[in-house]
């Protein structure tokens, strides 16, 4: 039964565009990790989305009594209002750049997973879409979870805003694609150390907490470059209704993310395991 | 080849007197030994840390909250130097905790090279003081390094500012000891930082009086003010770096607190160390 | 002769319910190296870590150099080098930063340190390896690493808990050879092992222990005179009918042992008692004669073979 499904699987796709990378079973490996994570990792979840949640009360509220409101393109919104996208924006990055580092680091260097799934018909493409299925379902929960937070308190003033939940999603699925193209290029612990060197200037300075405005130009300029500040960007001109033109580059911006990450973990994958 | 050596044996060189009152230097030594392999690492942080948050919400949030506050200002300074104290003594207990809660769940869990110690006539007490005397002297670097950078700031207003010293390294220390004690008791860590960072750290940092005063803050939040250690380093920080109105009172139940987290720390890592060693 | 240098009487370690070392009693003489031999779990790491003084007994009399290590563990500690079954080496630390700082532990000064390191790197043939992390190093090169620093003391007694378990047998052969140059400087070993050749190599006299009882004592050789033949004849005559066959057997020698796969045959000539086997018109498979062993006291004396 299995052996003939696996062969019928084998020749659906064969001579088709990538079969050598991708036999279109990336199913079985989310199942895996799904599987996985509900028994582990819920309390991982559950606290990735409670950290947004206690910025926004601390920031959002209380710095919020002492700035007043903020200026976002000529509108006034209060302060609570202009941070809470961008802290969705941020544990959507978090929570996918965990999944697809620290995560998929052990998989490959300790538990040797991926070893026992590259021996069967499963092909690198699958793997990296099985891993970062999971990047995406928990970028859904935080993005549902936060707005079912956020919106009864009014800080959702557009109905655009519900639309930042697929947008939460399509930002994790860009930094998680990248996350793990990154992560099979690393060789220890201490050179993924590397990239939360950067994560956290990036979270600091990407304007969750104020307009970019402050920074002399510059900065400005190299900083809307930067993955987050464009996440944050989408997120909060949906959640303000600020649609314009500008929202579609974000949304290239993520989908270049994804094409490009996607692209060299297959190939590294390739390289490190189909030699 | 080697040199020849005559043995000696052990009642001939090893001398007891020497080990008793020396032994948690001892584990101190290696501890540092250790911590020189990432040097750099230690220093980057330190550096760029206070530098960071400094630049991001000091300057950044700030640059806001002046504009917002005017002329009165936050508790009569500007932010950056409001805000300075506090991310001052969060960097000292952050220090704190990596040198506490890594080494004992390395000593005990992971290599067991704690076991090893034991076996010399190294004791439980005297390794429990050890990794503390190591985290200690990480704590007082990074302290300093950070009021430098505060300085760097013009975040300093107040001719006491250098003690703002002493009283971060104790919220450090005080807040490590426990930590370290609480480690000792740890069997399997997984869920250990995720709990812990995201619902102790996280909710400390940011209720605590950090970014804005903690009478601002809704009453009944404000307990978690008076249980934290770092509101009370804050309020002495703020006093010594800006002159922040504190009575006599407030200021010996703010050391008070510290010194007795500390005393507590120390007394139940030592007893526990002991104790898991003895099993 | 001058007292003990271990002396234990009715030495008991209970963890809750569960009795792991019950009422033995032993000495260690100086100069003597001393063996617990058993199979995992008799209780011999329970009793060694009791030795080292850190880990309290639960009732009886011990005393180590003279001394009672529930009063004085540091102080018996000083002349303890410890070889745990698990290495516990500082993996912050290079090769030669570990025996250093393991040398601190007992007071010992830069300067002595200094040649003493020399030396135990050339011991464990670590040389090369002086400043790798000791994460880098072979299972047997850490094992060599942990025994080297057992030795930093230079310590009136060396224990080691399975101190071969996990070596390829070069390198086993190797310790071996360390540890009789240090019993010819006159440290006295305390050495705990389930492999009979290494008990047999090793001990002058050792003590047979199981579920935390010591079965019997005294040097290899002696105990294999008294619990067992001189020689044993080993017989298969396939898995089926082994037991069918041991009963024909039994009366044609001294003792009786059915194993699995195999049946000893006890006797003081196994050559002549397979003839007799032979003539009796009975056709093993295959059939071995040997000396006796270790293995085979503790066969008689619990019924168990020593390696599962």
């Amino acid at each position: 039964m299995i052996i003939s499904a696996a062969v019928a699987i084998a020749e659906a796709r064969r001579g088709r565009l990538g079969e050598r990378v991708y036999s279109g079973r990336s199913r079985a490996i989310f199942e895996r990790g799904y599987i996985a994570f509900k028994s582990s990792t819920w309390m991982v979840i559950l606290s990735g989305f409670v950290e947004p949640v206690l910025y926004l009360f601390a920031f959002g509220y209380g710095l919020g009594e002492l700035i007043g409101n903020i200026e976002s393109n000529g509108l006034s919104i209060p302060y609570a209002a202009y941070i809470a996208p961008a802290l969705l924006a941020t544990s959507a990055m978090n929570g996918a750049i965990y999944d697809s580092t620290m995560n998929i680091f052990f998989k490959l260097n300790h538990d040797r997973i991926y070893h026992g799934m590259l021996a069967t018909s499963l092909g690198p493409l699958d793997v990296a879409l099985g891993e970062i299925g999971l990047a995406l379902l928990r970028g859904f929960l935080y993005g549902v979870g936060f707005m079912a937070v956020v919106a009864p308190l009014g800080l959702i003033p557009s109905l655009w805003g519900i639309l930042a939940i697929p947008a939460a999603v399509l930002i994790a699925f860009g930094f998680a694609a990248v996350g793990m193209a990154l992560t099979t290029y690393m060789k220890s612990f201490q050179q993924l150390e590397i990239i939360n060197i950067f994560l956290l200037p990036m979270f600091l300075f990407s304007g969750s907490f104020y307009p970019l405005t402050v920074f002399p130009e510059w900065l400005q300029f190299i900083i809307k470059a930067l993955p987050l500040s464009q996440a944050i960007h989408l997120v909060r001109g949906l959640t303000l209704g600020q649609i314009n033109l500008g929202l579609l580059g974000h949304i290239s911006y993520f989908i270049v993310m994804i094409i490009v990450g996607l692209f060299f973990t297959t190939k590294r994958l390739n390289a490190l395991f189909m030699k | 080849m080697s040199t020849p050596h005559i043995r000696q044996g052990s009642l001939e060189i090893v001398d007891q007197e020497k080990i008793i009152s020396r032994g948690s230097l001892y584990v101190a030594q290696a501890r540092l030994t250790a911590m020189m392999k990432w040097i750099w690492m230690i220093l980057a942080i330190a550096v760029a840390n206070p530098v960071l948050y400094l630049l991001s919400i000091g300057v950044g949030v700030g640059a806001f909250i002046d504009k917002s506050a005017g002329a009165a200002g936050i508790d009569g300074v500007k932010y950056l130097t409001f805000l300075a104290p506090a991310l001052l003594a969060t960097a000292a207990i952050q220090g704190a905790i990596d040198e506490s809660v890594f080494p004992t769940l390395e000593g005990f869990n992971w290599w067991k090279n704690f076991l090893g110690m034991n076996a010399t006539p190294i004791s439980g007490n005297q390794i429990a003081t050890g990794v503390f005397l190591a985290s200690f002297v990480r704590v007082v670097g990074t302290v300093i390094i950070y009021w430098f950078v505060m300085l760097a700031f013009g975040a300093l207003e107040s001719s006491k500012a250098w003690l703002a010293i002493p009283t971060a390294v104790m919220a450090g220390v005080a807040f490590g000891s426990i930590t370290q004690a609480i480690a000792g008791l740890l069997k399997d860590e997984n869920m250990f930082f995720v709990i812990f960072n995201r619902f102790v750290m996280m909710p400390l940092f940011l209720f605590s009086g950090t970014f804005y005063p903690l009478s601002s803050m809704p009453i009944y939040l404000q307990w978690i003010g008076w249980i934290s250690p770092l509101w009370h380093a804050t309020e002495l920080g703020r006093y010594l770096t800006y002159g922040h109105a504190l009575t006599q009172t407030m200021a010996i139940t703010h050391m008070v607190f510290l010194l007795t987290l500390l005393v507590l720390g120390i007394f139940f890592s030592r007893r526990i160390f002991t104790q898991r060693l003895a099993k | 002769m001058s007292s003990p240098l271990i002396t234990a009487r009715g030495l008991t370690k209970k963890f809750d319910e569960f009795v792991a070392v019950d009422e033995i009693d032993f000495d260690v003489a100086r100069g003597e190296s001393f063996g617990l031999l058993g199979p995992n779990g008799a209780g011999k790491s329970t009793t060694m870590r009791i030795i080292g003084a850190t880990s309290q007994r639960t009732s009886g009399n011990l005393t180590i150099l003279g001394m009672d290590p529930e009063k004085f563990g540091p102080q018996i500690r000083a002349h303890l080098g410890v070889v745990p079954q698990q290495d516990n080496l500082d993996m912050n630390l290079s090769v030669s930063e570990n025996l250093y700082i393991y040398g601190r532990y007992f007071g010992l000064s830069r300067k002595f340190l200094k040649a003493k390191i020399e030396e135990l790197l050339e011991f464990a043939q670590l040389e090369e390896k002086r400043n790798a992390k000791v994460e880098s190093l072979s299972g047997g090169m850490k094992r060599r690493l942990t025994i080297a620093r057992g030795l930093v003391s230079e310590p009136e007694i060396l224990m080691l808990d399975e101190p071969t378990t996990g070596l390829d047998p070069q390198a086993r052969h190797i310790l071996w050879d360390r540890l009789f140059r240090l019993k010819e400087q006159g440290v006295t070993l305390v050495i705990t092992t389930h492999f009979m050749d290494e008990a047999e190599q090793l001990c002058d006299r050792l003590v047979v222990m199981d579920k935390g009882k010591i079965m019997a004592e005294g040097s290899p050789a002696q105990l294999i005179k008294d619990y067992s033949t001189k020689e044993v004849l080993e017989i298969r005559f396939g898995s089926e009918r082994n037991s069918a066959m041991a009963d024909q057997l039994r009366g044609m020698c001294d003792r009786i042992e059915e194993l699995p796969d195999r049946i000893l045959l006890y006797s003081e000539d196994g050559e002549a008692l397979l003839e007799k086997i032979y003539s009796a018109g009975l056709h093993p498979k295959t059939s071995l004669v040997r000396r006796s062993s270790l293995e085979d006291v503790f066969l008689r004396l619990t019924g168990r073979t020593l390696v599962d």
